[in-house]
């Protein structure tokens, strides 16, 4: 009985549980990064207990992969030193963290998945409860596979209809996130469902629930369907919710959405693509955890493909993981991106946290499909980061301003 | 505890607090220098043990980087003060033994420069012309401040504690 959430973790534990209870429940994976990691092995060397299970930690460079810097080369050492003191294999350099967790079929469906960092809440797209933990949190998973979880009251997000064309997944949780205010889902976790929901591909659903952290939320999740076990394989997992209680719920009708823009100095600061149309840019960034996957590629490369991006605009390209770099390939959309004048770049988390290539500086405007705008985030503080959904990018990317793809054929 | 008041405003964020370029490292000093650097730049300079910072809503927001609680940690703050927290950046403030009260009108009625006194245990705020009641954490929160950190708690007991205590409750 309950929520989606309440349904997976009275499931897990053999016994009811509500929104309120403090429960200690031992997790199926705990990851961590090559920023989160090294603080988490601290903790759990502070411990000295022995490692939980070898096969359930997971570790990935991406926040500084390659490294830049002689220090983040130091990161990846102590990682690499660790993993092989204690028999860990699961240490990737292929991508964004929770890219290579969907990829590797790390996150499954009805499961417990916490992670040292924010944007954990992704895997909720494929129906398992997941959600960003600090690194002393992880570090203690290292040694007892457990931690403790207050459950959550529950948002449910409603949406009806279709998604008119060139809106996407992205304008939906930017919609969402200007009702609800960059704390609106505080605490809670935020289930995203009606048909528009239950039409969406993985990659979309993905993207919603990365983006539920961006409004406070612990986890993001979408009830596992047909469209979650084609991906993940295994057999169906049932987290229908009955008699749930939700603290809120909002429904959206998806046919009256607009492209939306989350315009600087916050993510909750949305408006309409009329609104801020036209403003000149300095960089476009089309990647990160929230829009670096295939479908996100496939629509910008339809965008730019026999056009030239704007020369007053470098556009970077990074796909999310090397699994959708190399799928990427096969379709032709890395070329594309290059006669375009598009810089590619590998695989991880690139510009969006301005910790290595394509660090903005001051004065400068960039229009980016990733998750936060805070002043600072993707290097000077007087830098003025918009937030948009990867056709908006593409669009934007050939005019050198901020554009609305559907008035592109006018204006290029 | 007494000290001065740093006051922020709505939503600083861990962006903010630590900016990404500056915590590629786990160094305490290096992270304790790097506090506020942008947001606050005389924060570091002139922070003295038993400072406080004070600031408004959804405080930590974004990233799960738990350098942000450590580089306030490790300049002496005694507690952070903020009509609301982001829930990682609470937790990890907890985790490590970062003092956090919840106040919701600390920040209009604290100035920047205000001395004040704080008790992290029970979130009385005192300055010489008013006193808040704050909500200090609760519930595993609290067990896990009483113990010291999140690493004190599980090296003494561990979970087997926690959850024996909460049959007996």
């Amino acid at each position: 009985m309950g929520t989606i959430t309440e349904e997976l973790f009275s499931r897990r534990l053999g016994h009811a549980v509500h929104a309120g209870d403090t429960v200690i429940a031992e997790v199926d994976v705990a990851m961590a990064h090559d920023v989160t990691g090294p603080l988490a092995i601290e903790a759990f060397r502070s411990l000295d207990l022995p490692l939980w299970d070898a096969s359930r930690i997971v570790f990935n460079f991406d926040h500084v992969m390659p490294a830049n810097t002689v220090a983040a080369a130091e990161l990846h050492r102590v990682i690499r030193e660790f993993c092989v003191e204690h028999g860990i294999t699961n240490l990737f350099a292929e991508g964004i963290c929770h890219q290579v967790m969907v990829d590797r079929r790390l996150a499954r469906p009805g499961g417990i998945v916490v992670g040292a960092d924010s944007h954990s809440t992704t895997y909720g797209g494929l129906g398992c409860f997941a959600t960003g933990l600090g690194s002393t949190d992880i570090g203690v998973v290292f040694a007892t596979g457990r931690t403790w979880f207050r459950i959550p009251e529950t948002v449910r997000v409603e949406v009806h209809g279709n998604l008119p064309r060139g809106v996407a997944a992205k304008d939906l949780a930017l919609h969402v996130i200007a009702q609800m205010g960059a704390d609106g889902a505080d605490y809670c976790a935020v289930e995203w469902g009606g048909d528009a929901v239950a039409a969406m591909s993985v990659d979309e659903r993905l993207t919603l629930c990365n983006l539920s952290t961006d409004f406070g939320a612990k986890t993001g999740i979408i009830e596992p369907d047909a469209v979650t076990i084609a991906h993940s394989g295994g057999e169906p997992v049932d987290l229908h919710p009955i008699h749930p209680h939700y603290v809120r719920t909002l429904v959206v009708d998806a046919e009256r959405l607009r492209p939306q823009i989350a315009v600087h100095p916050s993510i909750d600061n949305v408006h309409d693509i009329d609104d801020v149309a036209g403003t000149s840019l300095d960089e476009v960034f089309i990647g990160s955890c929230t829009n670096g996957r295939l479908s996100d590629l496939a629509i910008a490369a339809s965008i730019l493909s026999g056009r030239t991006v704007h020369p007053r605009t470098r556009t970077i390209i990074v796909p999310a993981s090397r699994s959708v770099y190399l799928d990427a390939l096969g379709a032709g959309y890395i070329e594309t991106f290059a006669r375009a004048g598009a810089l590619v770049l590998n695989p991880g988390c690139g510009p969006c946290l301005g910790r290595q290539h394509g660090v903005v500086g001051p004065g400068e405007r960039v229009l980016s499909t990733s998750n936060r705008n805070y002043p600072g985030r993707m290097g000077s503080p007087d830098a003025q980061i918009f937030l948009a959904s990867p056709a908006v990018a593409a669009a934007s990317a050939l005019t050198g301003a901020i554009t609305d793809p559907a008035m592109l054929e006018e204006v290029v | 505890m007494s000290g001065r008041v740093f006051l922020l405003g709505d939503g600083v964020s861990t962006d903010a607090i630590m900016p990404g370029r500056y915590n590629v490292t786990t160094d305490p000093d290096a992270l304790r220098r790097s506090c506020l650097i942008e947001a606050r730049p005389d924060f570091v300079e002139t922070v003295q043990p038993g400072d406080v910072i004070v600031a408004g809503r959804n405080f930590g927001c974004g990233s799960s980087r738990e350098h942000a609680p450590l580089s306030i940690k490790r300049n002496g703050v005694a507690a952070v003060i903020a009509a609301s927290f982001a829930r990682i950046f609470y937790r990890n403030a907890v985790n490590i033994g970062l003092p956090v009260i919840r106040c919701a009108g600390a920040h209009r009625v604290l100035r920047d420069g205000d001395q004040v006194s704080v008790d992290a245990m029970t979130g009385v705020i005192t300055t010489a012309t008013a006193t808040l009641h704050g909500e200090p954490p609760s519930g595993v929160a609290l067990r896990i401040i009483e113990a010291g950190s999140l690493v004190d708690l599980i090296r003494h007991g561990g979970w087997a504690a926690l959850e024996e205590e909460r049959r007996v409750s």
